[in-house]
């Protein structure tokens, strides 16, 4: 195969043991591939599962049927039955993942944060510290936020930070989720600028965004999520 | 380009456990325990007082003997050996250098009335250095490294704070470069900003080290921040395990979703 993601017929259900065992079949068949350079959108109304595939994607989520195919140093890998360390293997050179949220250490400073999946796969510390600058510079983080913990910042602050650390590594698949949702005009257009450069890296994306504006200009495709909905 | 580094694909693993289990008498303490933990890898077991969590730890570190089941562990000679079997020298190896152990009590794991560099230089002289200034240095390299001003390094840890204590402990564990390293509840009873620093440090140090650890806590933020996959145990057995943030985002068992659940939002 030549997709770097191959998804044949995916499902998801919560069982929600709290609420006396109720069964909630999320999706159902989920099947679409993303190729080298191409950017795919999810679409779909809030709660249709958009956020959910993702999250199986990355290995977050448990894949209760079908198969999720990744293309991973020169083989393919099924999420779906992978074990705990073959995902996280995944992650460190193949999968990168912008959350709608930042979920930072307490006390590690800005730049650390950033820096630190290019730190994961042995590039020296001075080295990953002035590309996580480079990239804080690009996001309009000021220089004197870096030595701070981003854990006080605003927001939209947060979400640069999230985006400088989910764009730093050079991994051929990135997932995002609303990267853009609670920025303003000038850094969209920043996010989208990096978006295009990822793709004539031959990255390999599938992104969640709202904003009509932002979709019309990365999406290379369309998949809508509905058609996966599964009949509760 | 070299291919990134990558100390979890070594194929090989650590440490063992096999249908391991323990009897006191006719109460199981914990049963049917089967794993691998592999070099770089950390596993942390959750799960509430009382479900077998703690009994399991000491199995693993061969401070107690399991009433069913085997530990087997990997010595520096690539043999996987069960520990039962070890000799006294082979054991007293093993705890001297090769393994770290971090109680939750520091008292348990430091010797209080003695200097703060000699808790740590004294497990160097344990494997056999004898050079009064290099031990001193690199107790101080390490005191650093666990941010403890080096103005203290003759102080005994009595005077140190609890948050102190643990760093020092943390320190005498690593100076020997372990591979693996045991930690009970290793935050517990700590105040809050000490914790996470503590957890901090922690994560850089078996990071940059590629230590594999064996974390026992009841505080499933401390399994999140720390461990790669997680064990989940009630009344004495294993009912859930996977990936860290998989067990916490998507929990299956009815008991882990209650676990996860009952977290208290900051």
């Amino acid at each position: 195969m030549t997709a770097m993601i191959d998804i044949t017929s995916a499902e998801k259900t919560f069982t929600m043991h709290l609420q006396g065992g109720v069964e909630l079949p999320v999706m159902r068949g989920v099947s679409f591939q993303v190729e080298p350079g191409e950017c795919v959108v999810l679409s779909g109304p809030s709660g249709a599962g958009k956020s959910s595939i993702l999250k199986m994607i990355f290995g977050n989520y448990r894949c209760d049927g079908g198969r999720i195919g990744i293309r991973h140093r020169g083989t393919v890998i099924d999420l779906a039955t992978a074990e705990p360390r073959q995902v996280l293997s995944v992650r460190r050179t193949t999968i990168g993942y912008v959350s709608q949220f930042l979920r930072a250490v307490p006390r590690v400073a800005t730049i650390d944060v950033v820096a630190e999946p290019l730190i994961a796969n042995g590039i020296a510390r001075a080295e990953a510290r002035e590309k996580a600058g480079a990239l804080l510079r690009r996001l309009n983080i000021p220089e004197r936020l870096w030595a701070l913990p981003p854990s006080t910042f605003s927001g939209g602050e947060q979400q640069r930070v999230n985006i400088a650390r989910g764009f730093i590594s050079d991994l051929p698949i990135l997932l995002l989720d609303e990267p853009t949702a609670s920025l303003d005009a000038a850094n969209r257009a920043v996010v989208v600028e990096l978006i295009e450069q990822k793709k004539r890296q031959r990255v390999a994306m599938v992104a969640i965004v709202h904003d009509d504006e932002i979709r019309h200009l990365i999406a290379d495709r369309i998949v809508d999520v509905t058609s996966f909905a599964a009949a509760a | 380009m070299a291919e990134p580094q990558d100390p979890m694909q070594d194929d090989q693993p650590l440490l063992v456990a096999e249908d391991v289990g323990k009897n006191y008498g006719r109460l199981t303490a914990c049963r049917d325990v089967s794993f691998a933990l592999y070099p770089g890898e950390v596993l942390a077991i959750v799960g509430e007082s009382g479900s077998g969590k703690s009994t399991l730890l000491q199995l693993l570190s061969a401070q107690l003997a399991p009433s069913a089941g085997r530990v087997s562990y990997r010595m520096r000679d690539g043999v996987l050996r069960d520990l039962a079997s070890l000799g006294e020298a082979e054991r007293r190896f093993l705890f001297r250098t090769d393994w770290g152990y971090v109680h939750q009590d520091a008292a348990q794991g430091l010797r209080m009335a003695v200097s703060a560099g000699a808790n740590v230089g004294e497990r160097l002289m344990a494997v056999g250095w004898n050079h009064y200034g290099r031990i001193r240095d690199t107790a101080a390299s390490w005191l650093e490294r666990v941010e403890i001003d080096t103005a203290r390094i003759d102080d005994a840890p009595r005077t140190y704070s609890g948050g102190m204590r643990q760093r020092l402990q943390i320190a005498r564990n690593l100076v020997t470069e372990p591979r693996l390293v045991f930690m009970d509840e290793p935050t517990g009873g700590l105040d809050v900003s000490v914790q996470a620093r503590l957890l901090d440090l922690m994560r850089n140090l078996v990071g940059e080290l590629g230590l594999a650890a064996i974390v026992v806590t009841h505080d499933l933020a401390v399994a999140r921040l720390l461990s790669h996959r997680v064990m989940v145990m009630k009344g004495g057995r294993v009912i859930e395990t996977g990936l860290t943030d998989q067990v916490l985002d998507d929990p299956r068992e009815p008991y882990t979703q209650l676990l996860v659940s009952s977290i208290l939002p900051a």
